[in-house]
């Protein structure tokens, strides 16, 4: 029987202010607050919430037959919980159903799997305990940000424990091979690999104004070869009510799906239930990084030009550095300028003036994007001084953190010993209580 | 063609574009015969025939080949002199002419231009009488008389090529009656055909001259590719720091004020920078004292008038050029700066905007965005590199040829020959 994965990718980056140069040093708020808000509500509304209530009507509609896997960035659950609450309560219904898989994805939509393999695994970490936090679902499959994959993301990804990826079912990476099989990774730890069925995909997401109906887009599924047996069609949510509006008749063309899907024997999954239950068939080897972007299917996009190399080097040499500090704003206004989307902005490859950016060409993007991090530079300077090697703070930060501890646990033995004194009511209180807050200042002083 | 300068004698910007026009055009597979006010005799006439008007007769003088040849020998055959003699077409003998028979031209701007622009179309008409061509080519306002002159003889289609107007020198703030505006109109009403050096021209055209949009198009501009020794010449530079220039007339239309406050908050903030004002003009003793005034007068050089390869030794040490021009039909000097490697800043109200990417774009008013692009340029090398490199890619494929080709292409058009 053949199945039909069907993903929805849901990201919307912090788009930075006009930040400039005068402001280094001076402002330390990056974000276009309104531009931001104005956005997400208008997806929100326009595609988000009908789109999931609609989902969440398809599954009990169909008696749980329905099946769907969606992915929500960190960057964007952050901003959905302060402009959008709404629509996480439709996600958390659709994951009450237990019909709809959450993946895992970089926290910022990032591109630390290409940049920064230890910056990967936190972001990793702390998208998995998100996800935990607002939906108490623990997610077992893995994709990527833009889709993008090669081995050693497979490795990394197989270590932290999922169990399986979906990726681009790149032709120049696939060959005469067929996207609709389960693969496997090439690392010692192999995982499942699922290949993004390019074309069902694009003709839904790219193409769907053409007059697309359920019927024949089910029929193209039963037509192909009967031992192709996983469709993997995934896209941006907002394809659904945002680039396809609701007056093209895409809300109509998803309910109809399952109606067709059952006419024609086939299923929807989850992706973990494909990765549980149906055996991959080979392994394929995935060299350079391929992603679901453009014709060439690369990260070109990405980090194609010089420009786009200079401002990743910037951000992420000081990964590591910035990740000793305590200070959770400057941490998480770090993970924001991480988002791929800053990148993106500023690539060239189709010209100076990219549509989709908040800029006016990629230069404007750059130096912006730039000015930022000179500023958040200036930030890590003032937490740690600059004489000091990257090398030799980690033990001291650790010090300091053990000597914390310590003063902690030193404490609380105090507090139960003055508590058994008290409880065997000898008299002399006064002095130990004198003490104590003394006490209490020195670690905050430390830190 | 009709012109007004040709190089090497020039005094702006419409020189060299007649020249490169004309090139195209010859390069395209035309002949052009190119009619200017007053040949020196060195002009560059390889590929094309010149004729000048200063050496055109208008009254009939009986003068022997020996005496021609001893007169007007220098630029031209003493058999054109007859040729164009035997088609005067009108009693002028009340004009003040030579012992040729000629008027004479100054080939410059003086102060009584509107008197020699009306000489040069009187001068026009004998010379459309004895030439035989296709279309008419007229190059700026000072030749539109002279065109529409030669249409009305000839019959044959006049083009104009609107390389600036009137309107965008006087930053809008001209009348109806104004006669420069009342030649350039006039012109576009009797044209077939108005070239215009770039679409934002092409909107003042039709929206300040009120022309037909279907009979104006843009026709960009190009810019020649740098002579080796200009490549090769070494880059004075006595310091390390960056230099950032601004290089053209000082005056409104050019935007010098806006330049000297980006520039200002651009030095405040990054120590190692220069500011590189070259060019002369009425504003100039305003911005030296706006410029004292911020306290850096110091880092703040004014350098006058720049000729000939003074320009690309400018160019070539600067790190950032800039071009804050208020309204400015085409612009070609960022042009020739991303020629030498230096990236260009240039206001959005610049023509030359419209066919380049790879510069900062930004509002002539907006000396947030100026200052922040100069910063980034000074500060981030990269960004300063990539536009280096992509900016000369980019100004070599802008040629003469292809702008020619396009001018051919639209003749066709109007002659109805495809």
């Amino acid at each position: 029987m053949k199945t039909i994965c069907l993903l929805f990718e849901i990201h919307q980056p912090y788009r930075l202010k006009k930040y400039r140069f005068y402001d280094i040093g001076a402002d330390h708020y990056y974000f276009d607050d309104y531009a931001n808000e104005e956005i997400l509500k208008r997806n929100a509304y326009l595609s988000y919430i009908p789109a999931a209530k609609m989902l969440l009507e398809m599954i009990n509609a169909s008696d749980k037959k329905f099946k769907v896997a969606l992915s929500i960035s960190g960057v964007a659950m952050d901003q959905f919980e302060t402009y959008c609450p709404e629509f996480l309560d439709c996600v958390r219904d659709l994951v009450a159903t237990k019909c709809c898989e959450l993946l895992c994805e970089p926290y910022a939509h990032s591109l630390s799997a290409l940049q920064d393999s230890e910056e990967f695994l936190r972001e990793c970490k702390a998208q998995s305990k998100k996800i935990y936090e607002t939906f108490k679902f623990r997610p077992k499959t893995f994709v990527n940000t833009g889709f993008i994959y090669n081995d050693e993301i497979g490795a990394e990804v197989a270590a932290m424990g999922f169990k399986g990826i979906i990726t681009e079912g790149a032709k120049h990476v696939l060959g005469w091979k067929s996207a609709n099989y389960v693969y496997n990774t090439t690392a010692k730890h192999s995982v499942g690999l699922l290949f993004r069925n390019q074309k069902l995909s694009e003709d839904i997401a790219l193409n769907f104004q053409g007059g697309l109906d359920a019927r024949t887009y089910m029929s193209w599924i039963e037509q192909s070869p009967a031992d192709e047996k996983v469709y993997t069609i995934a896209m941006n949510f907002d394809v659904v009510g945002g680039i396809h509006p609701a007056s093209t008749g895409i809300f109509e063309f998803f309910k109809a799906l399952p109606r067709f899907a059952e006419e024609k024997e086939i299923t929807f999954s989850m992706p973990q239930e494909v990765f549980e239950n149906i055996p991959s068939v080979d392994t394929i080897s995935v060299g350079h990084p391929i992603s679901w972007d453009g014709y060439d299917k690369d990260v070109s996009a990405w980090c194609g030009n010089e420009l786009q190399h200079e401002a990743l080097r910037a951000i992420y040499s000081i990964s590591e550095r910035l990740n000793l500090t305590k200070n959770d704003v400057l941490k998480q206004d770090y993970s924001y300028l991480l988002s791929a989307d800053h990148f993106k902005f500023m690539s060239t490859k189709y010209g100076t003036y990219n549509p989709f950016s908040p800029y006016e060409s990629s230069f404007d993007a750059f130096s912006n994007y730039m000015n930022v991090v000179s500023d958040i530079q200036i930030r890590l300077k003032q937490e740690f001084p600059e004489d000091i090697e990257t090398e030799e703070l980690n033990p001291l930060v650790k010090q300091i953190d053990n000597q914390g501890k310590e003063i902690e646990k030193l404490q609380a033995q105090l507090a139960e010993a003055e508590a058994k004194l008290a409880a065997a009511g000898i008299a002399a209180e006064a002095a130990p209580k004198k003490k104590a807050p003394a006490k209490k200042t020195t670690p905050k002083a430390g830190k | 063609m009709f012109g007004w300068e040709w190089p090497p004698h020039i005094l702006g910007g419409l020189g060299p574009a007649s020249y490169g026009i004309a090139r195209g055009v010859v390069n395209a597979g035309c002949e052009v015969t190119f009619v200017i006010p007053k040949p020196q005799g060195d002009e560059k006439k390889d590929f094309l025939h010149i004729i000048g008007a200063t050496n055109t007769p208008i009254v009939w003088r009986d003068v022997d080949w020996d005496y021609v040849q001893k007169r007007f020998g220098y630029c031209m055959d003493p058999q054109e002199y007859y040729d164009l003699r035997d088609h005067i077409y009108a009693d002028f003998s009340n004009m003040y002419v030579n012992d040729m028979g000629c008027i004479e031209f100054s080939g410059r701007y003086p102060q009584n231009i509107l008197e020699e622009i009306n000489n040069y179309s009187i001068v026009a008409g004998v010379i459309a009488r004895k030439e035989s061509f296709d279309i008419i080519h007229a190059h700026d306002w000072l030749t539109y008389p002279a065109g529409i002159h030669a249409k009305q003889v000839s019959g044959k289609p006049l083009c104009i090529h609107v390389h600036a107007t009137e309107y965008d020198r006087t930053r809008g703030n001209c009348n109806d009656d104004d006669p420069t505006y009342m030649i350039e109109r006039d012109g576009m009403n009797h044209a077939d055909l108005i070239m215009c050096v770039s679409e934002l021209t092409r909107r003042t055209v039709i929206e300040k001259y009120h022309q037909d949009p279907r009979k104006v198009i843009a026709m960009h501009n190009a810019v020649d590719p740098l002579s080796p020794d200009i490549v090769n010449a070494p880059v004075k530079r006595g310091t390390d720091e960056k230099v950032i220039t601004f290089l053209g007339r000082i005056t409104a239309q050019k935007g010098c004020e806006f330049f000297v406050e980006a520039a200002a908050r651009c030095l405040w903030k990054a120590p190692n920078a220069r500011v590189v004002m070259a060019g002369s003009g009425d504003l100039m003793e305003p911005m030296i004292r706006l410029v004292a005034q911020k306290g850096l007068a110091d880092r703040f050089h004014f350098t006058g008038f720049l000729r000939g390869n003074q320009v690309y030794e400018m160019f070539k040490a600067s790190d950032v050029y800039v071009m804050p021009s208020v309204s400015e039909p085409f612009g070609i000097s960022p042009l020739e700066a991303m020629e030498c490697g230096c990236p260009a800043i240039i206001s959005k109200q610049s023509g030359c905007g419209e066919i380049l990417s790879n510069c900062i774009k930004c509002d002539f008013w907006d000396i947030d965005a100026m200052s922040d692009a100069m910063y980034s340029l000074i500060t981030y090398p990269v960004l300063h590199r990539y536009l280096q490199e992509e900016g000369r890619k980019e100004v070599a494929e802008i040629t003469w040829e292809k702008v020619g080709q396009r001018v051919v292409d639209a003749y066709k058009r109007v002659l109805g020959w495809n």
